[in-house]
């Protein structure tokens, strides 16, 4: 157990090395001058010197790389040019409105999605398996925006439910809280519902096969242990992992589904300063964002050797 | 088939399963084929171009002058969809094809050699390390914001997920038993790649490619409705949401057509992904 989160470990660190690398090439590669968009378009030769200088951008590209690696090891990710703020700030403060959402959808995401997974799995075949299969690849198929406009159209506008385009921090009391984020969580983990509605049926298919699971049955156990606990603690390995792998998504989502609330998060952030090429904070976006993906795939890991004994000996 | 008496007990089962994984295909091609011909005879019956002006009639809402109503410009909400719908198809098959020849070739050549398997699987672990949109979206901010970007930028994001699949492929086809008589016999390299492993590999990359064009439409749908796909007034069904943002809460029509058809669109390609993974894969039948 102990060598196998070391071993994953020493994997971690090359993998952040290279996104750390990636994060500034992408970001370099632009063709125009970062420092045009720091300064405006209609700026001076003179002052573009300045700004390039400022920037650290009149270095050569090995020097500033090299000066990007060791600011992440610091924390030091650079200043945002718009913001008036470090770009470790600035992410740092919106962080507790992503992690909001992100909790929140999943909730949803698991609350919906493993029922109907394993009413799915428990009547193969059966128009209980056809709806759910129905309905998770309707989910799958309907953008979040999409969701996310319709619910904003039926509850916030037309019956007038629930509030829209704005946030209310945890502090600020859980019902404000989480009235101010159903619908965004909703939109965002309704489709991620769909997700783990066909992984937990495909996994609870595959357990419900075993020899172990018949005998069970054959000496007379209740259908509600046979499945509540000789099938679903295998079953939950594989539903763990998928929903590790959901949260890569829903963090894509939040990109989108933050915009679209006016919700000021960390994907609000990155849809912004993509638009107005606010570089510092794009790089620094690139390397926390596939840092938190890099560290949940750790986890996970972890996870699924604890729960599944025959991984964690290997 | 009706005097066939089943053998087995599996039998009726096994039948079943085949029959849903082709009625997943068949309504999945239906509802394809369904949407291709409203946006092939679309221009036909259009009254309007996808980007008149008519100030006249600002937010109209569906009726017998706009079928599906107009938009906070005036223009025709159904021409917009149908040259929406050619845009964010022709983006979605352009990514689609750039992914599979690049996802493709580092998939088989990692698949069958050893040698530069390790470093071209690390490069597709970083680049599968960042959230999808995120990375499109720098990568767009970075290039400038063109349409054959937008194509660069999807491609490079899926391009990591078609070459594992294809890579896993060429591994289990290349130990097989044909490969090695081929080898036996002196066949070079390439032609092991092209003639023997490539032909092997073609089912499971043909369904990839079904998912990856869905993904792929989602994918600029989403950059569009965020203001960094295609750059209107020219439409796709991305930015014709997008605009919506300002308007649908007077105009629910602005929202509900595209996003039927983008989403008609999506689940049509998942059914026929579905369909055909179930039929070429037998374990995968009840799963």
């Amino acid at each position: 157990m102990l060598t196998l989160i070391l071993r994953r470990l020493l994997l971690f660190v090359p993998m952040w090395i290279g996104v750390s690398i990636l994060s500034f090439v992408i970001v370099h590669a632009t063709p125009g001058d970062p420092a045009a968009a720091f300064v405006g378009m209609d700026a001076s030769a003179g002052s573009l010197e300045v700004a390039r200088e400022r920037l650290g951008l009149d270095l050569p590209y090995w020097q500033q790389l090299l000066n990007w690696l060791g600011g992440t090891l610091t924390g030091n990710l650079g200043d945002s040019f718009f913001l008036g703020r470090s770009v470790w700030q600035a992410i740092v403060e919106r962080l507790p409105v992503t992690f909001s959402l992100g909790f929140l959808s999943l909730l949803i995401a698991v609350i919906v999605g493993i029922p109907l997974g394993t009413a799915a799995a428990l009547a193969p075949n059966s128009w209980k398996d056809t709806v759910s299969i129905g309905v998770s690849l309707t989910f799958l198929s309907v953008p979040e925006f999409v969701v996310g406009m319709i619910l904003i159209y039926v509850f916030g506008v037309e019956l007038r439910w629930l509030p829209i385009g704005r946030y209310e921090p945890l502090s600020a009391g859980f019902l404000p809280w989480f009235y101010h984020l159903l619908l965004p969580a909703l939109a965002l983990g309704l489709s991620q519902s769909a997700l783990i509605a066909r992984m937990t049926r495909v996994a609870l298919l595959q357990v419900l096969r075993a020899d172990y699971i018949r005998t069970a049955r054959a000496k007379g156990l209740p259908e509600r242990v046979v499945i509540g606990k000789h099938a679903f603690r295998n079953a939950i390995i594989t539903i763990v992992t998928v929903i590790g792998l959901s949260v890569a998504l829903l963090l894509s989502g939040a990109f989108i589904t933050e915009a679209l609330f006016q919700l000021p998060g960390v994907g609000n952030l990155g849809v912004s300063s993509v638009l107005r090429r606010d570089y510092p904070v794009i790089q620094g976006l690139l390397l926390i964002a596939s840092s938190f993906i890099l560290v949940v795939n750790l986890l996970v890991d972890i996870l699924y050797a604890m729960l599944n004994p025959s991984v964690s000996g290997r | 088939m009706a005097s066939a008496a089943p053998l087995t007990i599996d039998e009726p089962g096994e039948r079943r399963r085949s029959r849903r994984a082709n009625l997943l295909l068949v309504s999945g091609c239906v509802l394809l084929v369904i949407i291709m011909l409203v946006l092939a005879g679309g221009p036909l019956v259009l009254k309007y171009g996808p980007n008149t002006l008519d100030y006249a009639a600002i937010l109209t809402p569906p009726g017998s002058a706009h079928l599906l109503g107009t938009d906070a410009l005036g223009r025709d909400l159904l021409a917009r969809i149908i040259y929406g719908g050619y845009n964010s198809l022709f983006i979605g098959a352009c990514v689609m094809v750039v992914t599979t020849v690049a996802g493709g070739l580092i998939g088989l050549v990692a698949g069958t050699n050893p040698r530069l398997d390790g470093v071209l699987m690390r490069i597709m672990d970083v680049l599968m390390g960042f959230p999808v949109l995120l990375l499109a979206l720098a990568i767009l901010a970075a290039l400038g914001n063109t349409s054959v970007n937008v194509v660069l930028a999807l491609a490079m994001v899926y391009t990591p997920r078609t070459a594992r699949i294809v890579r896993a492929e060429a591994l289990v086809i290349r130990r097989l038993t044909y490969v090695e008589a081929a080898e036996s016999i002196g066949a070079g390299p390439m032609r092991i790649l092209l003639v023997h492993v490539l032909p092997g590999i073609l089912p499971a990359l043909m369904v990839q490619e079904t998912f990856l064009f869905a993904y792929a439409i989602l994918g600029e749908a989403g950059l569009s409705f965020v203001g960094l796909g295609l750059q209107p007034p020219n439409p796709s069904w991305g930015n014709i949401l997008g605009e919506a943002r300002a308007a649908f809460q007077q105009a629910s029509w602005l929202v509900m057509y595209p996003g039927l058809i983008l989403a008609a669109t999506v689940l049509a390609l998942n059914l026929i992904g579905d369909g055909l993974g179930r039929a070429i894969d037998p374990k995968r039948r009840d799963g």
